[in-house]
């Protein structure tokens, strides 16, 4: 492609140590994504400048003109031309004036142009986006006293997870008195939302509702109803089998129930927060519980698939 | 008499040339051999149309609200006066909308009209299909039943599944990483006011594509639309309205 300043050799742009330095940035971006956000933020900032740095430099310093004056035009150094007479209102460009005070006015127009937008439009976005990032956390629940939980026996469990938010936090789990292990009690506490797209999943068993119980505690009113699992839990809406300590029998999910953090505090039973399981072996009080962070419905958390799940939003 | 009732379209023409244009877009030509489907596109206007309107009514008594959207929506099937009807249109018609959508994609395929020069008209119409798409999938939620919680549960983790983003566009649907208040009011603002907005702008440049590039003939047309036709005689009519439609434009070309 000729150069249309009319040289018949291709300009090429110095070597330069700008590529260099976009590329550390980069590392360091990606680098701090994984370890910390300061070293992200110093990356995206090494990246953005040595980027532009090395872009001003490949486009080139190209000289900008004015468009030449009308081929009828007076003399270039005629003095300023009247718009009406034909030609620009301004004197041309002399020899050696390379930004003149008219292409600086428009860039500085539309450079203010975009700080302005800039300044208008992040904020906005934030406020759409970073809600559903920040401040998110899980709120215990307060089962009542590990009394009501016989030994051996699965308890379907209610509960309004976080009572300022009402009955849209109302959750359900299934819950086991293993005994004590090593002296401290062990409780299986199985998530009942399937893995495979979210549908509460159900137990397959009779479920003893004329022993329901409901316990008045502080995260309001918790029912606690026996059931016998025989089957494990099926998931009602595409038929996900899991056994009782939540691994995947059978059907799409990708992956066992999830389980919930819990502690006893003052004789009570609390539910902590939600994980993620790869793997269960063992039962009841000797299972040995490979745990991830909490992944949602349909990610896988194990295999080569788990590579497409690499982060996850704040829980 | 005639005059009386051309005399405010006179006066309107003559200060913003609006009744020329709409004259240009009713009586713009197309190929003889249009048929009944030519008609889904317009059908599928219709229907959205009828969307936005039984939407704005419904918006007036719906009460956007974990512990009031499901009572407001039997408010309006039991109590309100015509709400039943309302509620019904909106409901019915947003899958008609999307079936008609379905209907016209499937006729502009198969006769071709989505090739040369009609390929952005093809591009804006894929995007209306997902945009229309999206606007029920943030309806469906509204009515807050069990139905309705389920099946936006559902499909927010199907979208959270997608590789990498996955996980960040089920929290920003959500609102969060529980379904909860958050996300009712999300959908409600997307569905009331973003998607709208999107799905009348794109519809605006979809239909001024077909003005401006014109109706293609059918496959099976042995004509070559595009043919010179004689000019419509002029109507002795007074005043300024125009009788002739303004500019020739890219008439329909054939499909081959």
């Amino acid at each position: 492609m000729e150069d249309p300043r009319g040289d018949t050799e291709r300009h090429q742009p110095p070597p330069s140590l700008w590529p260099v330095g976009f590329a550390v940035g980069i590392v360091c971006l990606l680098v701090g994504l994984v370890v910390s956000w300061a070293v992200a933020a110093v990356g995206a900032a090494l990246a953005a400048v040595f980027g532009f740095l090395w872009a001003r430099d490949v486009v080139g310093h190209r000289s900008v003109e004015l468009p030449a004056p009308a081929p009828d035009e007076p003399a270039p150094d005629a003095p300023a031309v009247p718009a009406q007479a034909g030609g620009a209102a301004m004197p041309p460009t002399q020899p050696g004036e390379r930004y003149p005070r008219s292409v600086f006015l428009e860039n500085a127009t539309l450079g203010l142009g975009a700080v302005i937008g800039v300044v208008v439009t992040v904020p906005a976005v934030g406020f759409a986006v970073l809600p559903a990032f920040l401040k998110q956390h899980q709120h215990e629940a307060d089962l009542g006293p590990i009394t009501d939980f016989p030994e051996g026996q699965f308890i379907v469990a209610t509960f309004i997870r976080d009572p300022s938010q009402g009955d849209i936090t109302r959750r359900t789990a299934y819950i086991r008195n293993n005994g004590l292990l090593k002296g401290v009690p062990s409780f299986t506490c199985i998530s009942n939302r399937c893995a495979h797209v979210g549908c509460p999943v159900q137990p397959g068993g009779p479920v003893f509702d004329n022993k329901k119980q409901t316990v008045k505690t502080k995260n309001g009113d918790v029912t606690l109803t026996p059931v016998l699992p025989a089957a494990g839990f099926i998931c009602p809406c595409h038929g996900g089998s899991y056994d009782q300590e939540g691994n995947r029998i059978a059907g799409p999910p990708v992956r066992g129930l999830d389980r919930y953090e819990f502690l006893i505090r003052d004789g009570h039973l609390v539910l902590g927060n939600l994980y993620s399981v790869a793997k269960v072996t063992g039962t009841g009080a000797n299972a040995k519980i490979t745990t991830v962070e909490l992944h949602g419905p349909g990610q896988h958390v194990d295999g080569p698939e788990a590579w497409l799940y690499p982060l996850q939003p704040p829980h | 008499m005639e005059q009386m009732a051309l005399y405010p379209l006179d006066w309107l023409e003559e200060r913003s040339g609006l009744v020329g244009g709409v004259r240009y877009f009713l009586f713009r030509k197309v190929p003889g051999d249009t048929n009944w489907f030519h008609t889904l596109g317009s059908a599928t206007l219709t229907a959205f149309l009828v969307q936005l309107v039984t939407g704005v009514i419904l918006a007036m008594y719906y009460k956007p609200g974990t512990n009031t959207a499901h009572a407001s929506i039997d408010h309006i099937q039991h109590d309100v006066t015509l709400g039943w009807l309302v509620r019904g249109m909106h409901k019915w018609g947003a899958s008609v909308f999307i079936i008609l959508m379905f209907l016209h994609m499937g006729r502009v395929f198969l006769f071709g009209a989505y090739k040369y020069p009609r390929e952005l008209n093809w591009i804006i119409g894929v995007l209306l299909l997902a945009t229309g798409l999206f606007e029920g999938l943030t309806g469906y939620l509204l009515p807050f039943d069990q139905t309705a919680y389920w099946a936006s549960v559902v499909a927010i983790n199907i979208n959270g599944t997608a590789p990498f983003v996955g996980p960040y566009l089920a929290s920003l649907l959500r609102g969060g990483a529980e379904i909860g208040p958050d996300t009712l009011s999300r959908f409600y603002s997307l569905h009331m006011l973003l998607v709208p907005g999107a799905l009348i702008g794109l519809i605006t440049l979809h239909l001024y594509l077909v003005v401006r590039l014109g109706v293609s003939s059918p496959p099976w047309s042995d004509e070559a639309a595009g043919d010179p036709r004689e000019p419509e005689p002029p109507t002795a009519r007074a005043g300024l309205v125009q009788t002739r439609p303004r500019g020739a434009s890219l008439r329909g070309r054939p499909t081959e």
